[in-house]
């Protein structure tokens, strides 16, 4: 046993000798970019460092006046309306076009391509776009009231209770589209075989879906999940091209807080703060999620 | 943009194989993008074109909040321009104490700034640890009203001639749809344009105690409660005015669509190049008409230590080109802005700028508030003024906020 064990390591270390040279350089950015940089961040959010970086601790005052700031309180609140609505109106909106699509319908591809076109627009396009389409004074507003109805209103991004919706609005238009052709490519992986079965049972198409079809997709719907989760957490240039965080700061959101205080406040640990908070943040949505996914997985 | 750029990089390489020995070519960047200000800064390209250098112009569009973190970024991670404006005060102030910025002492004793430069509080400011670090180029004052002359006549009423009476002709504007004052969205507009109403109702003294001594008390207390009192009638007024950039409020009363605007000097370039004139087209007040006095903000160019001896001589000559009397007075004149140095001649300055000049030479100035607060706390102020503008927070609740912000202001 120990005989062949001891033959059996230095084997597996050389196994694919060539892709694991191959992947040093990936795992080297891996670590000292990503937790290098992480770490370092974090490190530095507890100094008191302005335009450079310098190591004069203040233990938990950048955190203090962080949790104090009306500005970051508003923007954690944004990001949680955003988040929420953003979720679950891409899942549903995705799920149904997706549906729609695979009813065998004509010229699939030109609506596919119709739906997935915003898509490949920048979030700074998509932006200009609709605080064009939603601007008072040339976009649905006028348009409408030049129809007659003079007393029409639609103003979100001067009205600064609904702000956050206009952005919305204009996010949903642009991610729909991918996550529709994920949940396509699943909703064609399922056997036809499946489908048959339930209607040769009597089960009705919408019971076939919800009990299902959904569970079985159950990969591509986390695949989904944490595409949208991680566009949800680093939403910016959106609000910058649409709002820029107005009216007033009625729009901000956390990264805006991050990049706007390390750069143009040029303070630094402000902003490594803010940015430690967010991976905090994350970190709440990912771990447990990881935790039962991968831990269950071992167990099974 | 990117193409300015692109092309900037291409004709820095074409050159580097061509290049006579005596010329270099400085990349200078800066946030004058607006059509004022880029007659203005094509004034400053040719003059140092004329000195057998070459301008590499480094626009960066999104005025200074945008491009100043570009610019930091660029100088931190060793690719740094020939020269950039900051503006007048302590943005670059680490920069130079980290080492990264180019002592300019020796040109500045050669040429005798100490002696040209005018107010003395312009090369303090560039001055680091007795060290001279930047080139003042023009002297920006806050403190102006501009009110339109036609959005006046349309609703009946005349030609305000202090604050009191703009905001009493209010009602009459709305009535004639006009919206009585232009604000743009950009945080730093309703920053400014409280700091301006400090000094019209609050005075000189209060607002060196505010934001010179960082006097909390002060900040919470009577004189500053009637600014933000102030500021409530201006929130009133900016009511509708959906607009983001300071040049696009400016058009507005530039177009008769808007009564006023509170804004710097440099609003100024835009009614010159709409082909208007002072006193007929437009009125200006400086210092709201209440009082008469202005700060002497601006901008200034400041120099990154380059490696490359000829850039760096380039520099020298840049430097010395701002300061040169013919450039003050071809720059200013089309910025709108004043001169940093008294010896030359304005003659063909208009009404306001003369305005200016006056009070200038009366000595009846401030410092700037970004001479006197670090960028931090002028971010924090922005925001509490941003949000206060759009939002409905009572004048009482901001001003305790305010009086947070000094207190903790460096």
């Amino acid at each position: 046993m120990t005989g062949q064990a001891n033959a059996g390591r230095p084997n597996q270390l050389l196994r694919n000798l060539n892709s694991k040279i191959a992947s040093i350089p990936m795992i080297l950015t891996a670590v000292v970019i990503f937790l290098g940089g992480t770490l370092w961040t974090v490190f530095y959010s507890f100094t008191n460092s302005k335009l450079l970086p310098r190591l004069n601790f203040v233990g938990l005052d950048q955190y203090e006046r962080l949790w104090d700031a009306p500005r970051w309180v508003i923007s954690i609140q944004n990001l949680a309306v955003y988040g929420f609505f953003s979720l679950i109106f891409s899942l549903v909106i995705g799920f149904v076009l997706a549906a729609m699509m695979d009813q065998k319908i004509r010229f699939e591809n030109a609506f596919r391509t119709i739906f997935l076109y915003p898509f490949a627009l920048s979030f700074i396009v998509t932006g200009l776009v609709w605080q064009w389409i939603l601007n008072p004074e040339f976009g649905v507003q006028s348009v409408v009231r030049s129809l007659g109805w003079t007393s029409f209103s639609f103003d979100p991004l001067y009205t600064p209770s609904i702000v956050i919706y206009g952005i919305l609005i204009a996010a949903l238009w642009q991610g729909t589209g991918l996550v529709m052709c994920l949940m396509l490519a699943g909703l064609r992986g399922i056997d036809e075989d499946i489908w048959k079965a339930a209607r040769v049972d009597g089960i009705p198409m919408w019971r076939t879906y919800v009990q299902i079809i959904i569970p079985m997709m159950r990969p591509v719907f986390i695949t989904t999940l944490v595409i949208i989760a991680s566009g949800i957490v680093r939403v910016y240039d959106l609000v910058v091209a649409q709002t820029s965080g107005g009216p007033g700061i009625a729009s901000e959101v956390p990264a805006k807080y991050v990049y706007d205080y390390m750069f143009q406040a040029q303070n630094l640990g402000q902003g490594f703060a803010a940015s430690t908070m967010m991976l905090i943040t994350v970190a709440i949505i990912i771990v447990p999620w990881a935790y039962l996914e991968f831990g269950g997985r071992k167990r099974g | 943009m990117k193409l300015r750029i692109l092309a900037a990089v291409l004709a820095a390489g074409v050159s580097f194989s061509f290049g006579p020995a005596s010329a270099a070519e400085l990349e200078v960047t800066h946030w004058w993008t607006s059509g004022g200000e880029a007659a203005a800064v094509a004034e400053l390209a040719k003059a140092f074109d004329a000195t057998g250098n070459k301008w590499i112009d480094g626009a960066i569009a999104g005025s200074g909040g945008t491009a100043r973190p570009i610019m930091v970024s660029r100088i931190t991670g060793g690719d740094p321009m020939g020269a950039t404006q900051f503006n007048h005060g302590r943005q670059a102030e680490e920069l130079a104490q980290s080492g990264l910025m180019r002592d300019l002492t020796d040109v500045a004793t050669r040429e005798n700034w100490k002696d040209i430069i005018k107010p003395s509080s312009l090369l303090d400011s560039c001055t680091i640890d007795g060290k001279i670090y930047c080139a003042p180029v023009n002297i920006h004052s806050w403190q102006w009203l501009w009110l339109s002359n036609a959005a006046f006549k349309t609703a009946g009423v005349d030609v305000p001639k202090n604050w009191d009476e703009f905001v009493a002709a209010a009602p009459a504007l709305e009535k004639a749809g006009i919206i009585p004052l232009a604000v743009g969205g950009q945080p730093w507009q309703s920053a400014g344009a409280f700091d301006v109403l400090m000094v019209a109702i609050a005075g000189k003294d209060v607002f060196n105690k505010v934001f010179g001594d960082k006097d909390e008390a002060v900040a919470a207390g009577p004189e500053i409660a009637k600014v933000f009192g102030a500021a409530d009638d201006a929130r009133k007024m900016a009511k509708g005015s959906n607009v983001q950039d300071w040049n696009q409020a400016t058009n507005l009363v530039i177009t008769g669509k808007a009564g006023g605007q509170i804004m710097g000097d440099w609003a100024q370039g835009e009614f010159q190049l709409a082909g208007q004139t002072a006193g007929t087209d437009y009125t200006c007040l400086p210092g709201l008409g209440v009082n008469e006095i202005i700060s002497t903000g601006g901008d200034a160019f400041y120099f990154p230590l380059l490696k490359d001896e000829e850039k760096s001589k380039a520099q020298e000559v840049l430097a010395s080109t701002l300061i040169n009397p013919t450039t003050q007075v071809a720059f200013n004149l089309k910025k709108g802005s004043l001169p940093v140095r008294g010896d030359v001649d304005l003659a063909a300055a208009n009404d306001c700028m003369k305005k200016g000049l006056d009070i200038l030479a009366k000595g009846n100035v401030i410092q700037g508030t970004d001479q006197l607060l670090s960028a931090d706390s002028q971010k924090q102020k922005e925001d509490l003024f941003s949000e206060f503008f759009a939002s409905a927070m009572t004048p009482e609740e901001a001003q305790k906020r305010f009086a947070d912000i000094i207190a903790s202001a460096d």
